[in-house]
């Protein structure tokens, strides 16, 4: 097993991912009905989403500007461009032709930064409109055996943004990563809600391997992958399914293939040969689009702060890595500018960083000021309280307490006195009496010996003592 | 006093009290009772409506409100045309029993400006064919001559307009479609620049090419009805977006100065009596003041093959909805892939399976650059000639048909033949310009023929003014 992909041998991963987005915008991209889900079927409708003989499109400027938000956000040139016709026939699609940009999509060439530092190219992020929705009936839920078909159009006709990436991702980690750091931008921007449960999300994968330095391999797309855990596991089954072929000697056909979330592998769905003949035309019912430079700028300047930006600046605040686990969690959440207030405030950014995250809720945070936070951290690291404590009357705090603004009080009122520097060391005096066998070894240097020194004087103070400060004492007497 | 014939004279007969709205409306409806059985320029007559539409403008007037500039003048529509709870069959079968749940743009315009909408008139089945003998419905008969055909695909429009059966109608001109059975019915017929009026509620062929225009029989009521359904339409986003200058202010301004072109490399085919007639046109303009040059429109030629295959292009993805799953016809069939082919089979007429499997081919892997890439190049040559020859002259005069009305039949087993009617308004459609066809005389056996002024884009008003020249020339 190769340390860096997973893979057997010295194989090499190749994947590409094709990322719909359903933009969230109040209406449709050709119509004025409801973009909204989880409506009444066929509710969201009118002449344009069904397609009826004389109806025409007319674009949503907020859809094209929600695109252009992508684009940007993904550091792509933004062009003039057109829309196609992509003719085919399906029961959801009423046109029998779905809208989409061809050779001249909105934005192009760009590119999207993981946390680890790898930089995914951007190939193009263009606009289309989303079918309607199908239901198979019986059987297995597919269409294939299915006793009937329910369609609900109320999808019909909503925003999408196709985001392809290149072939640039080498792991299914660094996929997985792709999805969640894209999903995080496009949240940040106010461009989707992105939520591959509820399809607003859709994560198709083209994978391919080869040896190192070899010519990209024939590339499977696999659809039907709902979650971001699904993508990594679809990509490291195809990838190895891909593999046995290749080592006994079958070439890889080019195909689209559907993940099954419940056997753990991919069924081909259609091979190149029966793909369809799109027969794509320049839409006669739309004019070109050329967004302005002024647009184009006016757009860039009302980007905000950007998930990687924003981790890099809660790095540099708190000292912690940019990848870390902590910093990534209170970004997703947005909670970084609490985190940042709080330190502003006066208290101390990585112990912030740690109750943050670790402490407090979405709720939490909006009932705890920044301010009090900072008053906490501070009877935290000021001794007036330990790690345990402080989280205690974080508790109260968040949960509303009469005197939750107030932490000094709440310490009070729990008789979370701190401990006088001078008791605690007499407590630390009489463990090392109670246990010399562990304060020899302590001394001796066995690391292990302190926790049980520790908790002897955490046993005797009642729970009262600060461990860190009793560390710090042990640390003190040993030298 | 003479009752009025222009749709001019009867809004302001019907605004000054002197006629009413209703009896302009129940002389219509008389007239298409009484001849639109041999004739059949009509798939549905909207007798009630037509009748409440005129009762509402009586009351306005009444009230001493304003109904607008067609107070009361009746208007047929071609049956392409969605009209809110009426049926809307593009003389097809696969559209049967669809009523659509809106109005075209221009139908609202219509209602607004006072008309009175009464009927739908029959076409070529989705505006497909040069005769009206391609409707599901039966054809069409030339009221000029009934054993002849009116021309298509608006052959119902024109005749209803000849016959007397409405003082106007509105037409849709894809390759000619208005402008040819204008000329074979001897009335005015105006295809306006590409986006000059809106198509929101057209049902589309070959979207970038339809246009729709007025059938009326004076140029000054063809200007008065442009005036009214043209402009901006925030429904159809390739409607032009600004205001266009009224027509009529510029029919009385004459030719005085103008060049008017004449195409030296123009596709031979037209008839003697129709190009003799077309000599006429050029003195009589020469006569007023206007002065004659040469002009060369090279790809003119190509325009007939260049526009077979992208309308058809067009139209196979156009026409792919009807699937006899939401609206129109169904024919059952024992699986839902069965039920398809069986309503698609028996609901599209020949002409229309034609091209729609010649769209298809032409738009297919393969076939794409050789098909319809080339078209859409021929296409771009067809534009830039015309431009070139629009800083020659101010306007083009042409044949509007190769030919007087033909006989039925005459070209029904015969596509090629057919298609050659529209030599001469195709390349119009594919350069989006305007042009127009004038009645100017009669050609052999006596039916009428048409003169084809053609302009560029949004020349509109000087084209008009030539047009109201031939006009005066010929009272």
């Amino acid at each position: 097993m190769s340390e860096q992909n997973g893979l057997p041998g010295d194989w090499e991963l190749v994947v590409g991912l094709e990322v719909h987005v359903e933009l969230a915008t109040a209406t449709k991209m050709f119509s004025a009905s409801p973009n909204r889900f989880g409506d009444e079927p066929n509710t969201n409708i009118d002449p344009v989403t069904l397609g009826l003989p004389g109806a025409l499109p007319v674009l949503n400027g907020k859809a094209v500007e929600l695109a252009m938000r992508i684009g940007l956000a993904l550091n792509c040139t933004v062009q003039p461009c057109t829309f196609h016709r992509k003719n085919y026939f399906y029961p959801d699609m009423p046109k029998a032709y779905q809208i989409s940009q061809y050779d001249q999509p909105l934005n192009v060439d760009g590119w999207l930064d993981l946390p680890n530092g790898t930089r995914v190219g951007i190939e193009r992020a263009h606009m289309e409109e989303d079918a309607g929705k199908s239901t198979h009936m019986g059987a297995t839920g597919r269409v294939h055996g299915a006793d009937y078909s329910l369609i609900d159009l109320n999808r019909a006709g909503v925003p999408l943004v196709e985001i392809v990436s290149r072939p640039d991702i080498r792991s299914a980690d660094d996929a997985r990563a792709y999805v969640n750091e894209l999903r995080a931008i496009l949240v940040a921007i106010g461009a989707s809600d992105a939520k591959m449960e509820e399809g607003s999300m859709r994560v198709d994968a083209n994978v391919s391997v080869r040896k190192p330095g070899q010519p990209l391999g024939t590339r499977c797309e696999i659809k039907n992958v709902n979650s971001v855990r699904s993508l990594g596991r679809a990509i490291e089954y195809e990838a190895r399914r891909q593999i046995d072929m290749l080592e006994s000697g079958e070439a890889i056909r080019q195909q689209t293939r559907h993940w099954d979330e419940a056997d753990g592998r991919t069924h081909t769905l259609r091979t190149k040969e029966d793909a369809d003949d799109y027969r794509y035309f320049l839409e006669p019912d739309l004019v070109p689009i050329a967004p302005s430079a002024q647009w184009i700028e006016e757009v860039r300047a009302s980007l905000p702060m950007l998930p990687a930006a924003r981790r890099a600046r809660l790095a540099d605040a708190t000292g912690a890595a940019a990848d870390s686990e902590a910093v990534g969690v209170v970004v997703e959440r947005g909670h970084d500018d609490y985190v940042l207030a709080a330190a502003a405030a006066g208290a101390e950014a990585a112990r912030t960083l740690t109750h943050v995250q670790q402490n407090l809720s979405d709720d939490g945070v909006a009932a705890v000021p920044a301010a009090a936070l900072a008053a906490l951290v501070q009877l935290e690291t000021g001794g007036k309280v330990t790690a345990t404590q402080a989280k205690t009357i974080l508790g109260e705090m968040a949960g509303g307490a009469a005197d939750a603004a107030d932490p000094a009080a709440i310490a009070a009122r729990l008789g979370f006195e701190a401990m006088d520097t001078g008791d605690l060391e007499s407590l630390v005096d009489q463990a090392i009496a109670t246990d010399p066998d562990a304060w020899a070894k302590f001394c001796g240097g066995d690391g292990r010996a302190m926790g049980a020194l520790v908790g002897l004087v955490m046993k005797a103070s009642k729970g009262k003592a600060d461990g860190k400060a009793v560390t710090a004492l042990l640390n003190q007497k040993k030298a | 006093m003479a009752a009025p014939t222009t749709a001019r004279g009867i809004a302001a007969a019907v605004k000054a009290g002197t006629t009413t709205a209703a009896d302009f409306a129940e002389q219509h409806l008389l007239r298409i009772a009484e001849r639109d059985g041999e004739i059949h320029a009509f798939n549905h007559v909207m007798a009630d409506q037509a009748r409440a539409a005129a009762a509402a403008v009586d009351a306005a007037v009444a009230a001493g409100n304003d109904p607008g500039p067609l107070a009361g003048v009746t208007v047929a529509l071609k049956d392409n045309m969605c009209t809110r709870g009426i049926p809307t069959t593009c003389s097809s079968k696969i559209l049967e029993g669809w009523r659509p749940p809106y109005d075209a743009t221009i139908v609202e315009k219509l209602h607004a400006a006072g008309a009175v909408v009464i009927g739908k008139t029959n076409l070529d089945e989705f505006a497909m064919g040069s005769s009206t003998e391609n409707s599901a419905f039966g054809p069409t008969k030339n009221p000029h001559d009934t054993s002849r055909v009116p021309g298509g695909s608006s052959g119902g429009s024109a005749a209803s307009v000849a016959a007397g059966f409405s003082q106007m109608a509105l037409g849709s001109d894809t390759g000619g479609s208005i402008r040819q059975p204008a000329a074979l019915c001897g009335v005015v017929g105006v295809k306006p620049t590409y986006g000059y009026v809106s198509r929101f509620g057209l049902v589309a062929f070959a979207s970038s090419l339809d246009q729709i225009g007025p059938f009326t029989t004076s140029v000054e009521d063809a200007a008065l009805m442009l005036d009214v359904i043209g402009g901006h339409d925030p429904l159809d986003s390739t409607s032009i977006p600004k205001e266009h200058p009224s027509l009529v202010g510029c029919l009385d301004q004459g030719v005085e100065g103008l060049r008017v072109g004449r195409i030296t490399d123009l596709p031979e085919g037209a008839d003697p009596d129709v190009l003799e007639r077309l000599e006429v046109a050029f003195e009589a303009l020469v006569a007023a003041g206007a002065t004659v040059v040469d002009v060369q429109v090279p790809a003119f030629t190509f325009g007939l093959t260049a526009y077979y295959l992208i309308a058809p292009a067009e139209a196979s993805s156009n026409l792919a909805r009807y699937d006899g799953v939401r609206y129109g016809l169904r024919v059952d069939a024992p699986d839902t892939n069965g039920m398809y082919a069986a309503t698609r089979e028996a609901g599209f007429g020949d002409e229309v399976k034609r091209r729609i499997m010649l769209g298809t081919y032409a738009l297919s892997a393969g076939y794409y650059d050789a098909y319809y890439g080339k078209a859409l190049k021929v296409r771009r040559l067809i534009h830039d000639d015309f431009e070139r020859a629009y800083q020659q002259a101010d306007v083009l005069l042409t044949p509007a048909s190769p030919s007087v009305a033909f006989p039925f039949g005459a070209k029904g087993d015969n596509p090629l033949a057919m298609y050659l009617c529209d030599t001469y308004t195709i390349p119009t459609n594919l350069a989006g310009h305007p042009g127009m066809s004038v009645p100017f005389g009669t050609g052999a056996h006596g039916l009428p023929v048409g003169v084809q002024v053609l302009a560029g884009t949004l020349q509109e008003p000087t084209m008009f003014r030539v047009a109201a020249e031939l006009e005066r020339a010929m009272a």
